[in-house]
């Protein structure tokens, strides 16, 4: 049976139910928190329906630019981080027996599906003073007594990347196994050290996956919305944060609304990047 | 690079990935209710914890049935969808794949915030089934891309056989179609379901002042109050995704399906 176009309407019932359980509760929830971006808060964490630009008008504070610039750096840094210890790693792991790599693979994508509730809990654990890896120094000898690592930008950022990790590597997966390993051999057998081999072959010849890559990172962790909350200060919050914040706790819907639309339109240039680059990738 | 320079460095890796759940485990088998590590005495009573404080009881059975049928629902909105891709020349129906895709590559916080306002305006803001809508729509991309790829690997001489032996569309389907298809169904299925479980901020911003999953149990508890059934709650998660991720694993091709994944999201 060939593919066909549809003829009948019968031969469109299958969409039906998806189509419109996306349009529904996709399309249409979307459109309601645009719509509420634009809303009139009132007080008490109400709001009426309105056309008024105040929502906007707010990100043009000092605050604002701070949150936002924190955001952008603290993604980046994740980013730039996840890559440079993944990319060595994913290549070696695709180069081992698929028994070793399924393991490795089982392992990444058990923590990959942590809830960040528990990450932030299991990383506050091991920072805390009482039962945080300082105890194990302490013993060890290295350190006097034991302290609290938390809250603190180090915190903030160890969790991030341990969260962002795995998925760095299932990321990188797919494109490290298409790599041709006869262009390491053959840059072996001209004499080349496996470590220069690797970034003389390896990393130019995906230059275009790595930067790939780091905007799917980064997109990853502009979307953490716990753990700066959990093992930073109120300056280490990120946009997210911020967002679930002013939804939940301070009741300002429409503020909260028009900083994820702006989040959104971050994330979607960010996707139309990614998409180039991988164009790019495909022409090279 | 050299082997034990290799090693070593896997083994780092490794170590950055294991201590917290170390570390969590080791607390969650304290004597008394402090999170200490290493822990003071050894007790397996917050795992009993987890079962008996009717508390916790009732956020695993709110986790476990949230998951059963978000996952369930999921499925039920990708398979027609993703059956439909590949049955039909229809490039205008791409549109929905795309929907389906896009929930899992925003930030989780605007698919929740959208599920929230929504909620609220249509009026059935904190009913337990919104969530369930809530997190099939937000995990519908898992079994969408895993059954996407379970088509593109379907020989089409066998529809075609079937065709011309005289079987209408919904035997194909019946007979030959779901039989292939079926382990991506339940990949799909596993993955969504293990993802639910786990979800913390679309649960919580859909009915969480309502209801207690899991997750946002452990972040109440956070706040108000640590206890070592946090910990055992933790090790219990990471143990049930383990297990299920094994087992498609062991009765699928695990690298080839993480291997469509990735490039679908590109």
């Amino acid at each position: 049976m060939r593919r066909e176009p549809p003829q009948t309407f019968g031969d469109y019932s299958p969409l039906l139910f998806p189509a419109a359980m996306l349009t529904i509760f996709f399309v249409v929830p979307f459109g309601t928190m645009i719509a509420v971006s634009f809303f009139q808060r009132q007080q008490g964490g109400f709001y009426t329906p309105a056309f008024v630009f105040d929502n906007y008008a707010r990100f043009l504070s000092a605050f604002f630019g701070g949150v936002l610039g924190f955001s952008l750096m603290m993604a980046i840094a994740v980013a730039i981080c996840c890559v440079v210890l993944a990319l060595p790693f994913t290549y070696l792991l695709t180069r081992m027996a698929r028994r070793v790599q399924i393991v490795w693979l089982v392992a990444l994508l058990s923590i990959l599906s942590l809830s960040e509730v528990i990450i932030g809990f299991a990383w506050s654990t091991l920072f805390s003073r009482t039962a945080g890896i300082t105890n194990i120094l302490v013993a060890l000898g290295l350190m006097g007594e034991a302290k609290a690592l938390t809250p603190s930008f180090a915190a903030v950022l160890t969790g991030m990347v341990y969260q962002a990790f795995p998925y760095t590597v299932l990321v990188l997966f797919p494109a490290l196994v298409r790599l041709d390993p006869t262009l390491t051999e053959a840059a072996r057998t001209l004499g080349a050290s496996p470590l220069r081999a690797f970034f003389t072959v390896v990393v130019p010849a995906l230059r275009n996956t790595i930067v790939a890559t780091l905007i799917m990172v980064f997109i990853f962790a502009l979307g953490s919305y716990l753990l700066p909350q959990l093992l930073g200060r109120p300056q280490h919050w990120t946009l997210s944060v911020l967002i679930t914040d002013q939804a939940i706790y301070q009741s300002n819907m429409p503020f909260a609304a028009a900083m994820a639309v702006f989040l959104v339109l971050v994330t979607l240039g960010l996707v139309a990047l990614t998409v180039i680059a991988g164009r790019k990738g495909e022409a090279a | 690079m050299t082997s034990i320079f290799r090693k070593f460095y896997f083994f780092l890796i490794a170590l950055f990935l294991a201590l917290p759940l170390i570390v969590v485990a080791g607390v969650s088998v304290n004597q008394k209710q402090t999170l200490a590590f290493p822990p003071q005495g050894f007790s397996t009573s917050w795992y009993g914890e987890i079962f008996l404080n009717p508390e916790w009881r009732n956020a695993l059975f709110a986790s476990l049935t949230l998951a059963v049928l978000s996952a369930a629902l999921a499925v039920a909105i990708a398979l027609p969808l993703a059956w439909f891709l590949w049955r039909r020349v229809a490039p205008w129906a791409t549109i929905f794949q795309l929907l389906g895709v896009a929930p899992f590559t925003l930030p989780p916080v605007i698919t929740a915030l959208g599920l929230l306002t929504f909620w609220a305006t249509a009026g059935f803001y904190g009913q337990p089934w919104t969530a369930v809508v809530s997190h099939a729509i937000f995990f519908v991309t898992l079994p969408l891309v895993t059954l996407s790829l379970g088509f593109t690997s379907i020989d089409r001489s066998l529809v075609e056989a079937a065709a011309t032996m005289g079987a209408d569309d919904r035997t194909i389907f019946r007979t030959i179609v779901l039989p292939l298809i079926l382990p991506y169904i339940v990949s799909g299925y596993a993955f969504a379901f293990v993802l639910s479980l786990n979800e913390y901020i679309v649960a919580y911003m859909t009915v969480g002042f309502t209801m207690e999953t899991l997750p946002i149990k452990i972040f109440n508890a956070l706040r108000y109050g640590y206890t070592p059934t946090m910990a055992s709650v933790t090790v219990l998660f990471i143990s049930t995704a383990a297990v299920i991720f094994g087992l498609v694993a062991r009765f699928g091709d695990l690298p080839k399906l993480l291997g469509a994944m990735a490039s679908d999201q590109k």
